[in-house]
């Protein structure tokens, strides 16, 4: 055993074991990041999950002008309201009584910012939850002799919040917001896909 | 009998170093003889975790975590378990009383330099254990599943969803569900009974072991390893048992006193510990009139309501989230931030002194405020304190180093 060839055979070692040190680390790290997808995963919304939240189909062909009708998506019920000319043309003699005339500060999605607040304007799509205490609003006309501004639209009966027929809230009353719109999209004039964009599905 | 218990003791030393680690610990580890009324709170912590952890087991005996059961069984637990009022109501009370003694833990740290070298990791292992703490607090908070449960959850959750770009999908991900739900209650129960209470005895297992190989701080923040008798034990330590286990069960006492009035006498504490709107199921259909957390969290609450700024375009709530992020972050610097030459607030400077007293105020403004409904003069003052909050730890290193400081004495006063 002459010191030489010890320090050759460490040499040898020494190169074999940090490939073999990397390999074991590298591999051992894939392994470890592979195994961890499915713990991560799990956490993703459930089949069962996805199916309750799943984006609903409404034909809104039935609807009469100026009636509404409600539909369940993801435990929240969604109002879809026919409107009239008469209550379209109304929404503009509006923006000196409403708090956010201009939907700033609500929620929304982009193709439904405008003042009447929906891709098209025959149909308005609103979450009918109040934006106060979370009660549902009520479709009213003007045989509810609130105020001086009132034209009719929408009627919190729990404190008393009132929201024109584009969901818009007044001021005034206890709700801060306008009422949130879901996205949606219209597949054909008459038949409508609740809870997804357009954009989403191509 | 005697003869065998020797035995016995020999038998697993020989095995597993039993003698030693009990002089490591307690026979034999030396603690400053100078401490005061502050260096209790440690001993009270560790005693809450232990009844936290045997109350929660015995509540997880009749607790059901589904969304259709929760909430009926802790009313049963309450009503038809033989003493599972008394369980309930110490666990309840533990979560508040464990948030009262860690911040005055805290505190004494801050007072006295325990975060300074070479006691820096027992401060970071300790920032790490009050940051489980309050997600602890946080998971536990939503399985009776009241309404303040279920909107506390879904204010708190909701901030995931600022994080720009892939926020919606974290929320998805943290709730498993489009909306708080049954499957979120059962994750959180997982994460509460489980995952959580293992991290955390492993880090106080860590607390306590660097603590014992650095030395306890003390109220004059010098070191008593420097005079050592020809023994080789500090002339100002006296041994951690008998003499401090005796003082600190002199204290428990006390500390169990009043734990015990709270338990069987105000387990609501005005509303404080229990609050009242979750004594009504949880709906998400309805949101309640004033959403509060429990009040070991308004502190942060109150930095979250106080950011209205929408910098480079980002969402105030996601400010919000950095802002109380932040507020805890800033205290695992807190050893590098400190350029003092002494540690202890007994020989710093004016200027420490008055840092830490407005700290300390400005932390129980905001929690105060964050009980209170918004109005605008109450945002104006929790962003003034906010501001005072973070500036106690941006400009430590400058107070710290410019103030006149008094030297310390070489031995414990």
């Amino acid at each position: 055993m002459s010191g030489n060839s010890n320090s050759t055979d460490n040499k040898v070692n020494t190169i074999r074991r940090r490939f073999l040190v990397a390999s074991t680390a590298t591999l051992g790290t894939a392994g470890i990041i592979a195994t961890s997808i499915p713990f991560l995963r799990s956490w993703n919304p459930n089949a069962r999950a996805r199916a309750a939240g799943a984006p609903v189909r409404v034909d809104v062909s039935k609807i009469e002008r100026g009636a509404m009708i409600s539909v369940g998506w993801r435990g929240r019920p969604v109002y879809i309201l026919r409107r009239t000319p008469d209550q379209l043309s109304a929404l503009n003699q509006l923006n000196d009584v409403l708090a956010d005339p201009e939907s700033l500060q609500s929620d929304q999605p982009e193709y439904a910012s405008q003042p009447w607040r929906s891709s098209n304007p025959e149909y308005l799509i609103v979450i009918g939850l109040c934006t106060h205490l979370g009660c549902t609003p009520k479709l009213r006309g003007t045989d509810l002799q609130i105020s001086q501004q009132w034209i009719g639209g929408f009627f919190c009966p729990c404190h008393g919040s009132l929201f024109d027929f584009a969901g818009r809230v007044y001021k005034g009353v206890p709700a801060p917001y306008n009422l949130p719109i879901p996205p949606y999209f219209f597949t054909s004039p008459t038949v409508v896909i609740i809870g997804e964009d357009e954009a989403v599905t191509g | 009998m005697k003869r065998f218990l020797i035995f016995l003791r020999d038998w697993i030393d020989a095995r597993l170093p039993i003698v030693q680690a009990w002089d490591t610990h307690m026979g034999k580890y030396y603690a400053p003889k100078n401490f005061n009324f502050w260096y209790f709170f440690g001993v009270f912590s560790l005693v809450v975790l232990v009844i936290q952890l045997v109350t929660g087991i015995w509540l997880t005996m009749n607790y059901v975590p589904s969304e259709e059961k929760a909430f009926a069984s802790i009313e049963y637990i309450m009503r038809d378990v033989e003493y599972g009022w008394l369980l309930r109501y110490m666990h309840s009370t533990g979560a508040s009383v464990f948030f009262i003694v860690v911040y005055l833990h805290m505190f004494r740290g801050l007072l006295y330099g325990s975060y300074q070298k070479p006691r820096e990791l027992v401060w970071i292992i300790g920032v790490f254990i009050y940051l489980l703490l309050v997600a602890e607090g946080f998971l536990g908070y939503i399985l009776p599943w009241g309404q303040m449960s279920y909107w506390g959850a879904q204010v708190i959750v909701s901030l995931f969803g600022a994080v720009p770009l892939f926020g919606d999908t974290l929320l998805e991900w943290v709730r498993g569900d489009y909306l708080i739900s049954g499957i979120t209650l059962n994750r959180f129960f997982a994460l509460h009974v489980a995952a959580v209470p293992l991290l955390l005895v492993a880090l106080v297992v860590l607390h306590i072991l660097a603590l014992h190989t650095v030395g306890s701080n003390n109220p004059d923040g010098i070191e008593i390893k420097e005079y050592k008798d020809q023994h080789g034990v500090p002339v100002d330590g006296i041994k951690f048992h008998p003499y401090y286990t005796v003082h600190d069960l002199f204290g428990l006492t006390i500390f169990l006193f009043f734990f015990c009035a709270i338990v069987f006498f105000f387990p609501e504490f005005g509303g404080y510990f229990l609050e009242k709107s979750n004594f009504e199921i949880a709906n998400p259909y309805k949101t309640p009139e004033h959403i509060a957390p429990v009040w070991y969290y308004t502190p942060y609450y109150s930095m979250l309501r106080a950011t209205t700024i929408t910098w480079f375009g980002l969402d105030a709530k996601l400010w919000g989230g950095i802002v109380m992020s932040l507020a805890i972050v800033l205290l695992f610097f807190v050893p590098w931030l400190d350029r003092s030459p002494v540690k202890s607030i007994r020989y710093k400077g004016w200027a420490s002194r008055i840092a830490l007293t407005v700290f300390v105020i400005c932390f129980i403004v905001l929690g105060y405020l964050g009980l209170q409904p918004v109005t605008e003069g109450r945002t104006l003052v929790s962003q003034i304190c906010t501001i005072l909050y973070l500036a106690f730890f941006v400009f430590m290193p400058l107070y710290t180093s410019k103030e006149r400081t008094k030297p310390p004495p070489a031995r414990v006063t």
